[in-house]
Protein backbone atom coordinates (compact mmCIF):
# COMPACT_ATOMS: atom_id res chain seq x y z
CA UNK A 1 0.00 0.00 0.00
CA UNK A 2 2.54 2.58 -0.90
CA UNK A 3 1.76 6.22 -2.00
CA UNK A 4 0.02 7.08 -4.47
CA UNK A 5 -2.94 4.41 -4.21
CA UNK A 6 -6.41 4.75 -4.17
CA UNK A 7 -7.04 5.49 -0.40
CA UNK A 8 -9.36 2.03 -0.46
CA UNK A 9 -8.90 0.81 2.96
CA UNK A 10 -11.52 3.83 4.71
CA UNK A 11 -13.83 2.88 2.43
CA UNK A 12 -13.34 -0.99 2.88
CA UNK A 13 -13.36 -0.72 7.11
CA UNK A 14 -16.50 1.13 6.35
CA UNK A 15 -18.21 -1.90 4.16
CA UNK A 16 -16.36 -4.06 6.80
CA UNK A 17 -18.53 -1.97 9.58
CA UNK A 18 -21.94 -2.47 7.70
CA UNK A 19 -21.73 -5.70 7.28
CA UNK A 20 -20.39 -6.83 10.62
CA UNK A 21 -23.00 -5.22 12.11
CA UNK A 22 -25.68 -6.87 9.73
CA UNK A 23 -23.64 -10.01 10.82
CA UNK A 24 -23.09 -9.81 14.37
CA UNK A 25 -26.73 -8.03 14.26
CA UNK A 26 -25.06 -5.27 16.77
CA UNK A 27 -27.95 -2.83 16.66
CA UNK A 28 -30.01 -4.90 18.75
CA UNK A 29 -27.12 -6.52 20.87
CA UNK A 30 -25.19 -3.31 21.20
CA UNK A 31 -27.39 -0.13 20.17
CA UNK A 32 -25.02 2.34 21.67
CA UNK A 33 -21.59 0.89 20.12
CA UNK A 34 -24.22 0.85 16.78
CA UNK A 35 -24.52 4.68 16.95
CA UNK A 36 -20.69 5.16 16.65
CA UNK A 37 -20.35 2.45 14.33
CA UNK A 38 -23.09 4.17 11.68
CA UNK A 39 -20.93 7.69 12.15
CA UNK A 40 -17.43 5.96 11.19
CA UNK A 41 -18.10 6.69 7.72
CA UNK A 42 -17.85 10.80 7.97
CA UNK A 43 -14.29 10.13 8.86
CA UNK A 44 -13.55 7.56 6.01
CA UNK A 45 -15.30 9.76 3.65
CA UNK A 46 -12.90 12.37 5.05
CA UNK A 47 -9.81 10.95 5.12
CA UNK A 48 -10.30 9.22 1.44
CA UNK A 49 -11.72 12.89 0.11
CA UNK A 50 -8.61 14.47 1.29
CA UNK A 51 -6.39 11.37 -0.45
CA UNK A 52 -7.68 11.76 -3.66
CA UNK A 53 -7.67 15.37 -3.24
CA UNK A 54 -4.17 16.35 -1.76
CA UNK A 55 -2.23 12.90 -1.67
CA UNK A 56 0.20 12.00 0.22
CA UNK A 57 1.81 9.64 2.46
CA UNK A 58 0.71 10.58 5.60
CA UNK A 59 -2.89 10.57 4.58
CA UNK A 60 -1.73 6.87 2.97
CA UNK A 61 -0.94 6.46 6.81
CA UNK A 62 -3.99 7.63 7.83
CA UNK A 63 -6.17 5.50 5.49
CA UNK A 64 -4.30 2.48 6.45
CA UNK A 65 -4.56 3.12 10.14
CA UNK A 66 -8.55 3.88 9.99
CA UNK A 67 -9.17 0.84 8.76
CA UNK A 68 -6.45 -0.97 11.81
CA UNK A 69 -9.00 1.36 13.96
CA UNK A 70 -11.83 -0.28 12.85
CA UNK A 71 -10.82 -3.79 12.80
CA UNK A 72 -9.62 -2.92 16.79
CA UNK A 73 -12.95 -2.05 16.90
CA UNK A 74 -14.35 -5.40 15.57
CA UNK A 75 -11.89 -7.23 17.63
CA UNK A 76 -13.30 -5.13 20.85
CA UNK A 77 -17.25 -6.03 19.63
CA UNK A 78 -16.37 -9.99 18.94
CA UNK A 79 -14.77 -10.15 22.38
CA UNK A 80 -17.17 -8.10 23.79
CA UNK A 81 -19.55 -10.51 22.38
CA UNK A 82 -17.96 -13.76 23.01
CA UNK A 83 -20.82 -15.57 24.36
CA UNK A 84 -21.82 -15.51 20.87
CA UNK A 85 -18.94 -17.76 19.71
CA UNK A 86 -18.80 -16.58 16.02
CA UNK A 87 -18.12 -13.49 17.39
CA UNK A 88 -15.23 -14.37 19.30
CA UNK A 89 -13.94 -16.54 16.41
CA UNK A 90 -14.36 -13.41 14.12
CA UNK A 91 -12.50 -11.23 16.68
CA UNK A 92 -9.65 -14.28 16.66
CA UNK A 93 -9.66 -13.78 13.14
CA UNK A 94 -8.76 -10.37 12.51
CA UNK A 95 -6.25 -10.27 15.50
CA UNK A 96 -3.02 -11.35 13.63
CA UNK A 97 -4.30 -9.08 10.39
CA UNK A 98 -4.49 -6.35 12.93
CA UNK A 99 -1.80 -6.69 14.68
CA UNK A 100 0.19 -7.07 11.16
CA UNK A 101 -1.47 -3.84 10.01
CA UNK A 102 -0.79 -1.74 12.76
CA UNK A 103 2.79 -2.86 13.03
CA UNK A 104 3.65 -2.37 9.80
CA UNK A 105 2.15 1.61 9.65
CA UNK A 106 4.06 2.06 13.09
CA UNK A 107 7.06 1.06 11.36
CA UNK A 108 6.34 2.33 7.69
CA UNK A 109 7.91 5.72 8.13
CA UNK A 110 10.88 4.39 9.87
CA UNK A 111 11.75 1.47 7.22
CA UNK A 112 10.03 1.88 3.58
CA UNK A 113 11.41 -1.72 2.42
CA UNK A 114 8.92 -3.27 5.04
CA UNK A 115 7.00 -4.58 2.81
CA UNK A 116 8.96 -6.39 0.70
CA UNK A 117 10.95 -9.97 1.89
CA UNK A 118 9.68 -11.85 4.94
CA UNK A 119 6.39 -9.38 5.43
CA UNK A 120 4.59 -10.86 2.42
CA UNK A 121 4.87 -14.43 3.96
CA UNK A 122 3.63 -13.20 7.41
CA UNK A 123 0.57 -11.07 5.72
CA UNK A 124 0.46 -14.50 3.40
CA UNK A 125 -0.24 -16.32 6.95
CA UNK A 126 -2.03 -13.56 8.22
CA UNK A 127 -5.10 -13.73 5.34
CA UNK A 128 -5.17 -17.87 5.42
CA UNK A 129 -5.88 -17.46 9.60
CA UNK A 130 -8.21 -14.72 8.69
CA UNK A 131 -10.08 -16.90 6.41
CA UNK A 132 -9.89 -20.09 8.29
CA UNK A 133 -11.47 -18.40 11.18
CA UNK A 134 -13.66 -16.38 9.31
CA UNK A 135 -14.98 -19.82 7.97
CA UNK A 136 -15.33 -21.25 11.46
CA UNK A 137 -17.27 -18.48 12.10
CA UNK A 138 -19.87 -18.63 9.65
CA UNK A 139 -20.48 -22.10 9.69
CA UNK A 140 -20.74 -21.75 13.52
CA UNK A 141 -23.43 -18.74 12.82
CA UNK A 142 -25.02 -20.97 10.10
CA UNK A 143 -25.20 -24.32 13.12
CA UNK A 144 -26.70 -21.45 15.67
CA UNK A 145 -28.89 -20.35 13.13
CA UNK A 146 -29.79 -23.53 12.44
CA UNK A 147 -30.17 -24.47 16.22
CA UNK A 148 -32.18 -21.45 16.84
CA UNK A 149 -34.52 -22.34 13.75
CA UNK A 150 -34.96 -25.53 15.55
CA UNK A 151 -35.66 -24.39 17.96
CA UNK A 152 -38.14 -21.91 17.48
CA UNK A 153 -39.93 -24.14 15.23
CA UNK A 154 -40.16 -26.67 18.39
CA UNK A 155 -41.20 -23.82 20.20
CA UNK A 156 -43.73 -23.10 17.88
CA UNK A 157 -44.76 -26.70 17.44
CA UNK A 158 -45.00 -26.55 21.31
CA UNK A 159 -47.03 -23.81 21.36
CA UNK A 160 -49.13 -25.51 18.69
CA UNK A 161 -49.85 -28.25 20.82
CA UNK A 162 -50.32 -26.15 23.67
CA UNK A 163 -52.98 -24.34 21.61
CA UNK A 164 -54.59 -27.06 20.51
CA UNK A 165 -54.48 -29.02 24.47
CA UNK A 166 -55.83 -25.69 25.35
CA UNK A 167 -58.65 -25.95 22.61
CA UNK A 168 -59.16 -29.98 23.56
CA UNK A 169 -59.11 -29.02 27.42
CA UNK A 170 -61.67 -26.26 26.70
CA UNK A 171 -63.74 -28.76 24.70
CA UNK A 172 -63.58 -31.74 27.07
CA UNK A 173 -64.75 -29.02 29.56
CA UNK A 174 -67.67 -28.38 27.75
CA UNK A 175 -68.45 -31.71 27.19
CA UNK A 176 -68.02 -32.26 31.06
CA UNK A 177 -70.54 -29.54 31.80
CA UNK A 178 -72.94 -30.57 29.07
CA UNK A 179 -72.98 -34.24 30.28
CA UNK A 180 -73.21 -33.17 34.34
CA UNK A 181 -76.00 -31.07 32.95
CA UNK A 182 -77.88 -33.58 31.15
CA UNK A 183 -77.02 -36.32 34.43
CA UNK A 184 -78.59 -33.90 36.69
CA UNK A 185 -81.63 -33.70 33.96
CA UNK A 186 -81.92 -37.35 34.25
CA UNK A 187 -81.75 -37.46 37.80
CA UNK A 188 -84.59 -34.52 38.01
CA UNK A 189 -86.42 -36.73 35.52
CA UNK A 190 -86.01 -39.44 37.38
CA UNK A 191 -86.75 -38.03 40.37
CA UNK A 192 -90.27 -36.66 38.76
CA UNK A 193 -90.99 -40.14 37.24
CA UNK A 194 -90.49 -41.62 41.31
CA UNK A 195 -93.17 -39.15 42.72
CA UNK A 196 -95.80 -39.96 39.67
CA UNK A 197 -95.48 -43.34 40.18
CA UNK A 198 -95.78 -42.99 43.61
CA UNK A 199 -99.17 -40.68 43.00
CA UNK A 200 -100.29 -43.19 40.27
CA UNK A 201 -99.95 -46.06 42.70
CA UNK A 202 -102.06 -43.53 45.73
CA UNK A 203 -104.65 -42.92 43.07
CA UNK A 204 -104.89 -46.92 42.68
CA UNK A 205 -105.86 -47.46 46.04
CA UNK A 206 -107.58 -44.60 46.02
CA UNK A 207 -109.23 -45.38 43.12
CA UNK A 208 -109.77 -49.29 44.48
CA UNK A 209 -110.94 -47.43 47.98
CA UNK A 210 -113.97 -45.75 45.80
CA UNK A 211 -115.11 -48.69 44.43
CA UNK A 212 -115.06 -50.24 48.02
CA UNK A 213 -117.07 -47.23 49.13
CA UNK A 214 -120.41 -48.70 47.78
CA UNK A 215 -119.43 -52.43 49.29
CA UNK A 216 -118.26 -51.14 52.98
CA UNK A 217 -121.49 -49.18 53.32
CA UNK A 218 -123.06 -52.11 52.59
CA UNK A 219 -120.93 -54.28 55.19
CA UNK A 220 -120.91 -52.07 57.71
CA UNK A 221 -124.99 -51.10 57.57
CA UNK A 222 -125.65 -54.79 57.90
CA UNK A 223 -124.09 -55.36 61.44
CA UNK A 224 -124.92 -51.90 62.29
CA UNK A 225 -128.93 -53.11 61.91
CA UNK A 226 -128.16 -56.10 63.79
CA UNK A 227 -126.59 -53.66 66.82
CA UNK A 228 -129.70 -51.30 66.47
CA UNK A 229 -132.38 -53.98 66.31
CA UNK A 230 -130.51 -55.95 69.54
CA UNK A 231 -130.51 -52.90 71.30
CA UNK A 232 -134.01 -52.02 70.64
CA UNK A 233 -135.59 -55.40 71.57
CA UNK A 234 -133.32 -55.49 74.27
CA UNK A 235 -134.84 -52.85 75.94
CA UNK A 236 -138.25 -53.85 75.07
CA UNK A 237 -137.26 -57.44 76.74
CA UNK A 238 -136.08 -55.40 79.77
CA UNK A 239 -139.26 -53.72 79.97
CA UNK A 240 -141.02 -56.90 79.77
CA UNK A 241 -138.88 -58.30 82.64
CA UNK A 242 -139.46 -55.15 84.93
CA UNK A 243 -143.21 -55.62 84.24
CA UNK A 244 -142.98 -59.52 84.95
CA UNK A 245 -141.23 -59.34 88.39
CA UNK A 246 -143.93 -56.37 89.62
CA UNK A 247 -146.37 -58.62 88.78
CA UNK A 248 -147.70 -60.68 92.18
CA UNK A 249 -147.85 -63.79 90.02
CA UNK A 250 -144.19 -63.91 88.58
CA UNK A 251 -143.22 -66.35 85.99
CA UNK A 252 -139.81 -67.36 86.79
CA UNK A 253 -139.58 -69.45 83.88
CA UNK A 254 -140.42 -66.77 82.08
CA UNK A 255 -137.73 -64.54 83.83
CA UNK A 256 -135.02 -66.84 82.97
CA UNK A 257 -136.08 -67.00 79.25
CA UNK A 258 -136.01 -63.29 79.05
CA UNK A 259 -132.70 -62.79 80.76
CA UNK A 260 -131.10 -65.76 78.59
CA UNK A 261 -132.45 -63.49 75.79
CA UNK A 262 -131.00 -60.42 76.99
CA UNK A 263 -127.37 -62.54 77.42
CA UNK A 264 -127.50 -63.68 73.83
CA UNK A 265 -128.83 -60.33 72.21
CA UNK A 266 -125.81 -58.59 74.52
CA UNK A 267 -123.36 -60.83 72.65
CA UNK A 268 -125.01 -60.42 69.41
CA UNK A 269 -124.21 -56.81 69.79
CA UNK A 270 -121.03 -57.41 70.79
CA UNK A 271 -120.27 -59.34 67.76
CA UNK A 272 -122.19 -57.26 65.21
CA UNK A 273 -120.32 -54.43 66.52
CA UNK A 274 -117.02 -56.23 65.92
CA UNK A 275 -117.93 -56.98 62.79
CA UNK A 276 -118.57 -53.23 61.72
CA UNK A 277 -115.30 -52.16 63.57
CA UNK A 278 -113.17 -54.57 61.57
CA UNK A 279 -114.39 -53.77 58.31
CA UNK A 280 -113.33 -50.35 59.41
CA UNK A 281 -110.11 -51.18 60.14
CA UNK A 282 -109.63 -53.06 56.93
CA UNK A 283 -110.77 -49.95 54.99
CA UNK A 284 -108.29 -47.78 57.34
CA UNK A 285 -105.96 -50.26 56.25
CA UNK A 286 -106.97 -50.12 52.45
CA UNK A 287 -106.23 -46.73 52.33
CA UNK A 288 -103.12 -46.25 54.69
CA UNK A 289 -99.70 -45.84 52.56
CA UNK A 290 -98.09 -48.43 52.97
CA UNK A 291 -95.51 -48.97 55.60
CA UNK A 292 -93.51 -51.53 53.99
CA UNK A 293 -93.72 -53.76 57.58
CA UNK A 294 -94.94 -57.56 57.49
CA UNK A 295 -96.78 -58.48 60.43
CA UNK A 296 -98.27 -62.41 60.84
CA UNK A 297 -101.58 -62.20 58.77
CA UNK A 298 -104.62 -64.03 58.93
CA UNK A 299 -104.89 -64.68 54.95
CA UNK A 300 -108.93 -66.76 55.36
CA UNK A 301 -109.91 -63.54 57.15
CA UNK A 302 -108.49 -61.30 54.67
CA UNK A 303 -109.45 -63.31 51.58
CA UNK A 304 -113.02 -63.62 52.70
CA UNK A 305 -113.74 -59.62 53.89
CA UNK A 306 -112.49 -58.62 50.53
CA UNK A 307 -114.53 -61.11 49.11
CA UNK A 308 -117.78 -59.72 50.21
CA UNK A 309 -115.95 -56.44 50.08
CA UNK A 310 -115.97 -56.89 46.47
CA UNK A 311 -118.85 -57.94 45.93
CA UNK A 312 -121.16 -56.24 47.22
CA UNK A 313 -119.21 -53.02 46.01
CA UNK A 314 -120.17 -54.45 42.11
CA UNK A 315 -123.80 -54.83 43.68
CA UNK A 316 -123.59 -51.36 44.73
CA UNK A 317 -122.93 -50.36 40.81
CA UNK A 318 -125.22 -53.04 39.10
CA UNK A 319 -128.01 -53.63 41.59
CA UNK A 320 -129.62 -56.72 39.70
CA UNK A 321 -125.86 -58.23 39.48
CA UNK A 322 -126.04 -61.51 41.53
CA UNK A 323 -122.85 -63.99 42.14
CA UNK A 324 -122.19 -67.31 43.94
CA UNK A 325 -119.39 -66.71 46.32
CA UNK A 326 -117.30 -70.08 46.88
CA UNK A 327 -115.45 -69.39 50.16
CA UNK A 328 -113.46 -72.77 50.50
CA UNK A 329 -110.99 -71.64 53.25
CA UNK A 330 -108.62 -74.41 54.69
CA UNK A 331 -109.16 -74.42 58.20
CA UNK A 332 -105.72 -74.69 60.80
CA UNK A 333 -103.43 -72.22 58.05
CA UNK A 334 -100.54 -70.54 59.04
CA UNK A 335 -100.14 -66.98 59.27
CA UNK A 336 -98.37 -65.50 56.60
CA UNK A 337 -95.60 -62.99 57.23
CA UNK A 338 -97.54 -59.89 55.34
CA UNK A 339 -98.12 -56.45 54.75
CA UNK A 340 -101.90 -57.11 55.01
CA UNK A 341 -103.33 -53.50 53.41
CA UNK A 342 -100.89 -54.36 50.23
CA UNK A 343 -102.16 -58.59 50.39
CA UNK A 344 -105.67 -57.10 50.70
CA UNK A 345 -105.61 -54.73 47.56
CA UNK A 346 -104.02 -57.67 44.99
CA UNK A 347 -106.95 -59.41 46.89
CA UNK A 348 -109.53 -56.96 45.93
CA UNK A 349 -108.16 -56.42 42.73
CA UNK A 350 -107.93 -60.07 41.72
CA UNK A 351 -112.24 -59.78 43.13
CA UNK A 352 -112.91 -57.54 41.47
CA UNK A 353 -111.75 -58.51 37.84
CA UNK A 354 -113.46 -61.89 38.51
CA UNK A 355 -116.92 -59.98 39.37
CA UNK A 356 -116.62 -57.70 36.73
CA UNK A 357 -115.75 -61.32 33.97
CA UNK A 358 -118.86 -63.28 35.19
CA UNK A 359 -120.67 -59.82 34.95
CA UNK A 360 -120.02 -59.77 31.25
CA UNK A 361 -120.60 -63.23 31.22
CA UNK A 362 -124.01 -63.06 32.27
CA UNK A 363 -124.39 -60.17 30.19
CA UNK A 364 -124.29 -61.88 27.24
CA UNK A 365 -127.63 -63.69 28.08
CA UNK A 366 -126.10 -67.01 28.24
CA UNK A 367 -129.05 -70.13 29.32
CA UNK A 368 -128.59 -71.15 32.68
CA UNK A 369 -125.38 -69.23 33.46
CA UNK A 370 -124.42 -69.09 37.05
CA UNK A 371 -121.82 -66.56 37.57
CA UNK A 372 -119.27 -68.24 40.49
CA UNK A 373 -116.40 -66.64 41.76
CA UNK A 374 -114.72 -68.40 44.14
CA UNK A 375 -111.27 -68.11 46.53
CA UNK A 376 -109.47 -71.43 47.98
CA UNK A 377 -107.00 -71.40 50.48
CA UNK A 378 -104.51 -74.06 50.91
CA UNK A 379 -101.01 -75.17 52.32
CA UNK A 380 -98.92 -76.21 50.01
CA UNK A 381 -95.76 -77.72 50.83
CA UNK A 382 -94.16 -74.88 52.78
CA UNK A 383 -96.29 -71.92 50.75
CA UNK A 384 -99.61 -70.49 51.35
CA UNK A 385 -101.76 -71.13 48.24
CA UNK A 386 -104.73 -68.12 47.71
CA UNK A 387 -106.81 -69.17 44.41
CA UNK A 388 -109.41 -66.76 42.90
CA UNK A 389 -111.17 -68.34 40.17
CA UNK A 390 -114.25 -67.08 38.13
CA UNK A 391 -116.27 -68.66 35.80
CA UNK A 392 -116.47 -65.32 33.73
CA UNK A 393 -115.49 -64.54 30.20
CA UNK A 394 -111.74 -65.75 30.67
CA UNK A 395 -109.12 -64.50 28.29
CA UNK A 396 -107.15 -65.44 25.02
CA UNK A 397 -103.47 -66.04 25.45
CA UNK A 398 -102.86 -62.74 23.78
CA UNK A 399 -104.26 -60.96 26.71
CA UNK A 400 -103.12 -63.40 29.06
CA UNK A 401 -99.50 -62.38 28.01
CA UNK A 402 -100.08 -58.99 28.99
CA UNK A 403 -102.41 -58.60 31.72
CA UNK A 404 -99.27 -57.63 33.98
CA UNK A 405 -98.13 -54.66 31.86
CA UNK A 406 -98.87 -51.16 33.10
CA UNK A 407 -101.50 -49.24 31.51
CA UNK A 408 -102.74 -52.39 30.19
CA UNK A 409 -106.21 -52.79 30.41
CA UNK A 410 -109.00 -54.44 28.78
CA UNK A 411 -111.49 -52.88 29.82
CA UNK A 412 -113.74 -49.65 28.26
CA UNK A 413 -111.24 -46.08 28.73
CA UNK A 414 -112.10 -44.28 31.86
CA UNK A 415 -113.57 -47.76 33.53
CA UNK A 416 -109.57 -49.15 34.43
CA UNK A 417 -106.14 -47.97 34.81
CA UNK A 418 -104.37 -50.88 33.52
CA UNK A 419 -102.14 -50.39 37.21
CA UNK A 420 -104.30 -52.80 39.21
CA UNK A 421 -102.68 -56.03 37.92
CA UNK A 422 -99.11 -54.82 37.26
CA UNK A 423 -99.14 -52.91 40.84
CA UNK A 424 -100.54 -56.60 42.33
CA UNK A 425 -97.64 -58.28 40.60
CA UNK A 426 -95.06 -55.83 42.38
CA UNK A 427 -96.96 -56.64 45.62
CA UNK A 428 -96.66 -60.43 45.57
CA UNK A 429 -93.50 -60.84 43.94
CA UNK A 430 -91.04 -57.86 45.24
CA UNK A 431 -93.53 -57.03 48.51
CA UNK A 432 -93.49 -60.43 49.60
CA UNK A 433 -91.25 -63.06 47.59
CA UNK A 434 -94.25 -64.70 46.34
CA UNK A 435 -95.96 -65.89 42.76
CA UNK A 436 -99.04 -64.37 41.31
CA UNK A 437 -99.67 -66.44 37.99
CA UNK A 438 -102.89 -66.70 36.13
CA UNK A 439 -104.50 -70.02 33.99
CA UNK A 440 -107.47 -68.79 32.06
CA UNK A 441 -109.54 -70.33 28.59
CA UNK A 442 -111.58 -67.79 26.90
CA UNK A 443 -115.46 -68.62 27.20
CA UNK A 444 -114.73 -71.00 30.71
CA UNK A 445 -113.55 -68.91 32.78
CA UNK A 446 -109.65 -67.72 34.86
CA UNK A 447 -107.77 -68.81 37.72
CA UNK A 448 -105.16 -66.52 40.00
CA UNK A 449 -102.83 -68.52 41.70
CA UNK A 450 -100.71 -66.44 44.43
CA UNK A 451 -98.08 -68.14 46.51
CA UNK A 452 -96.79 -66.90 49.94
CA UNK A 453 -93.86 -68.07 52.01
CA UNK A 454 -95.61 -69.25 54.87
CA UNK B 1 -150.28 -66.92 59.78
CA UNK B 2 -147.61 -68.30 58.82
CA UNK B 3 -144.77 -66.25 57.50
CA UNK B 4 -141.53 -67.56 55.93
CA UNK B 5 -138.80 -65.57 56.29
CA UNK B 6 -135.87 -65.46 53.35
CA UNK B 7 -132.23 -64.06 54.18
CA UNK B 8 -128.85 -64.91 53.97
CA UNK B 9 -127.92 -63.54 57.74
CA UNK B 10 -128.89 -66.21 60.43
CA UNK B 11 -129.19 -63.87 63.37
CA UNK B 12 -132.14 -62.44 61.41
CA UNK B 13 -134.20 -66.05 63.15
CA UNK B 14 -133.31 -64.38 66.59
CA UNK B 15 -134.14 -60.75 65.64
CA UNK B 16 -137.70 -62.32 64.23
CA UNK B 17 -138.49 -64.45 67.02
CA UNK B 18 -137.65 -61.31 69.64
CA UNK B 19 -139.62 -58.73 67.51
CA UNK B 20 -142.84 -60.85 67.30
CA UNK B 21 -142.21 -63.46 70.39
CA UNK B 22 -145.80 -61.57 71.67
CA UNK B 23 -147.32 -62.62 67.91
CA UNK B 24 -145.48 -66.49 68.19
CA UNK B 25 -146.34 -66.79 71.97
CA UNK B 26 -150.05 -66.15 71.45
CA UNK B 27 -150.00 -67.98 68.22
CA UNK B 28 -151.12 -65.13 65.85
CA UNK B 29 -147.89 -65.21 63.85
CA UNK B 30 -145.40 -68.27 63.23
CA UNK B 31 -142.36 -67.76 62.04
CA UNK B 32 -140.01 -70.69 59.36
CA UNK B 33 -136.50 -69.42 58.08
CA UNK B 34 -134.77 -70.04 54.86
CA UNK B 35 -131.25 -69.07 54.05
CA UNK B 36 -131.26 -68.98 50.71
CA UNK B 37 -134.01 -68.83 47.81
CA UNK B 38 -133.18 -72.18 46.42
CA UNK B 39 -133.61 -73.25 50.52
CA UNK B 40 -136.75 -71.02 50.52
CA UNK B 41 -138.29 -73.14 46.94
CA UNK B 42 -137.33 -76.19 48.95
CA UNK B 43 -139.62 -75.11 52.20
CA UNK B 44 -143.02 -74.42 49.61
CA UNK B 45 -142.60 -77.63 47.82
CA UNK B 46 -142.66 -79.16 51.41
CA UNK B 47 -144.86 -77.43 53.11
CA UNK B 48 -148.04 -76.95 49.85
CA UNK B 49 -150.43 -74.61 50.72
CA UNK B 50 -148.69 -73.22 54.59
CA UNK B 51 -147.43 -70.64 53.59
CA UNK B 52 -149.30 -67.11 53.66
CA UNK B 53 -146.58 -64.41 53.59
CA UNK B 54 -143.07 -64.49 52.55
CA UNK B 55 -140.31 -61.99 53.72
CA UNK B 56 -137.22 -61.93 51.55
CA UNK B 57 -134.30 -60.46 51.23
CA UNK B 58 -133.10 -59.58 47.60
CA UNK B 59 -129.50 -60.04 47.70
CA UNK B 60 -128.35 -63.06 48.96
CA UNK B 61 -125.60 -65.67 46.98
CA UNK B 62 -127.19 -67.73 44.42
CA UNK B 63 -130.81 -67.47 44.04
CA UNK B 64 -131.65 -63.40 44.43
CA UNK B 65 -134.50 -62.41 46.26
CA UNK B 66 -135.88 -61.49 42.77
CA UNK B 67 -135.32 -64.82 40.89
CA UNK B 68 -137.78 -66.40 44.06
CA UNK B 69 -140.16 -63.78 43.71
CA UNK B 70 -140.22 -64.48 40.28
CA UNK B 71 -140.40 -68.28 40.74
CA UNK B 72 -143.41 -67.87 43.27
CA UNK B 73 -145.29 -66.22 41.16
CA UNK B 74 -144.72 -68.07 37.75
CA UNK B 75 -144.35 -71.28 38.79
CA UNK B 76 -147.02 -73.27 39.62
CA UNK B 77 -147.79 -73.56 43.41
CA UNK B 78 -150.57 -75.61 45.00
CA UNK B 79 -153.26 -72.54 46.34
CA UNK B 80 -153.88 -70.27 47.63
CA UNK B 81 -150.53 -67.89 46.38
CA UNK B 82 -148.28 -66.58 49.05
CA UNK B 83 -147.73 -63.01 49.09
CA UNK B 84 -144.27 -61.51 48.56
CA UNK B 85 -142.77 -58.62 50.44
CA UNK B 86 -138.81 -57.57 49.34
CA UNK B 87 -136.41 -56.13 51.82
CA UNK B 88 -133.21 -54.80 50.76
CA UNK B 89 -130.71 -52.56 51.47
CA UNK B 90 -130.35 -51.17 48.18
CA UNK B 91 -133.75 -49.58 48.08
CA UNK B 92 -133.25 -47.72 44.47
CA UNK B 93 -135.70 -47.15 42.35
CA UNK B 94 -134.62 -49.67 39.64
CA UNK B 95 -135.00 -52.65 41.72
CA UNK B 96 -138.01 -51.30 43.37
CA UNK B 97 -139.53 -50.78 39.76
CA UNK B 98 -138.18 -54.88 39.25
CA UNK B 99 -139.59 -55.99 42.10
CA UNK B 100 -142.95 -54.61 41.33
CA UNK B 101 -143.40 -55.57 37.84
CA UNK B 102 -142.24 -59.40 39.09
CA UNK B 103 -145.48 -59.23 41.29
CA UNK B 104 -144.00 -58.13 44.48
CA UNK B 105 -146.62 -56.86 46.96
CA UNK B 106 -144.56 -54.88 49.15
CA UNK B 107 -141.21 -53.05 48.83
CA UNK B 108 -139.34 -52.45 52.46
CA UNK B 109 -136.17 -51.04 52.97
CA UNK B 110 -133.51 -52.24 55.41
CA UNK B 111 -132.61 -51.48 58.16
CA UNK B 112 -136.59 -52.68 59.42
CA UNK B 113 -139.10 -50.68 60.53
CA UNK B 114 -140.42 -53.24 62.86
CA UNK B 115 -143.55 -51.12 64.02
CA UNK B 116 -144.10 -50.40 60.57
CA UNK B 117 -143.81 -54.11 59.87
CA UNK B 118 -145.89 -54.99 62.32
CA UNK B 119 -148.79 -52.97 60.97
CA UNK B 120 -148.34 -54.42 57.73
CA UNK B 121 -148.59 -57.61 58.91
CA UNK B 122 -151.31 -57.35 61.58
CA UNK B 123 -153.25 -55.60 58.25
CA UNK B 124 -153.40 -59.05 56.13
CA UNK B 125 -156.64 -60.85 56.80
CA UNK B 126 -156.00 -63.63 58.22
CA UNK B 127 -156.40 -67.16 56.89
Amino acid sequence: MAGGELYMAAPTAIGLVYWGRKALDIPTRLPQWDRWLTRLWRPAIGITGLGLLVGGPVLDWLDNMFLAFVLGIGIGIGWKLRAYRPALWLAVALVPGTILLVVEMLVRPFNKNFENGPVDNIEGLAFLWLGVFLLIARNQAKAITAEVEARRAAEQEQSTLETQSETLEYEVGQRTAALARQTDELRATLAELQATQGQLIQSEKMASLGELTAGIAHEIQNPLNFVNNFADVSVELVAELAEERASPTRDHTLEAELLADLKQNLQRIAQHGGRAAGIVRGMLEHSRASTGERQPTDVNALADEYLRLAYHGLRAKAKTFNATLQPALAPGLPLVEAMPGDLGRVLLNLFTNAFYAVQKRQQTGELGYAPTVSVRTALVGDRVEIQVRDNGTGMSPEVQARIFQPFFTTKPSGEGTGLGLSLSHDIIEQGHGGTLSVESQPSQGTTFTILLPA
Amino acid sequence: MKILVVDDEPDVRLLFEQRFRREIRSGEFAFSFAYSGEEALAFLRDHPSEVVLILSDINMPGMSGLELLRHVKQDPLPPPPPLVMMLTAYGDTETHNQAMQLGANDFLTKPVDFAALKVKLHAIPSL
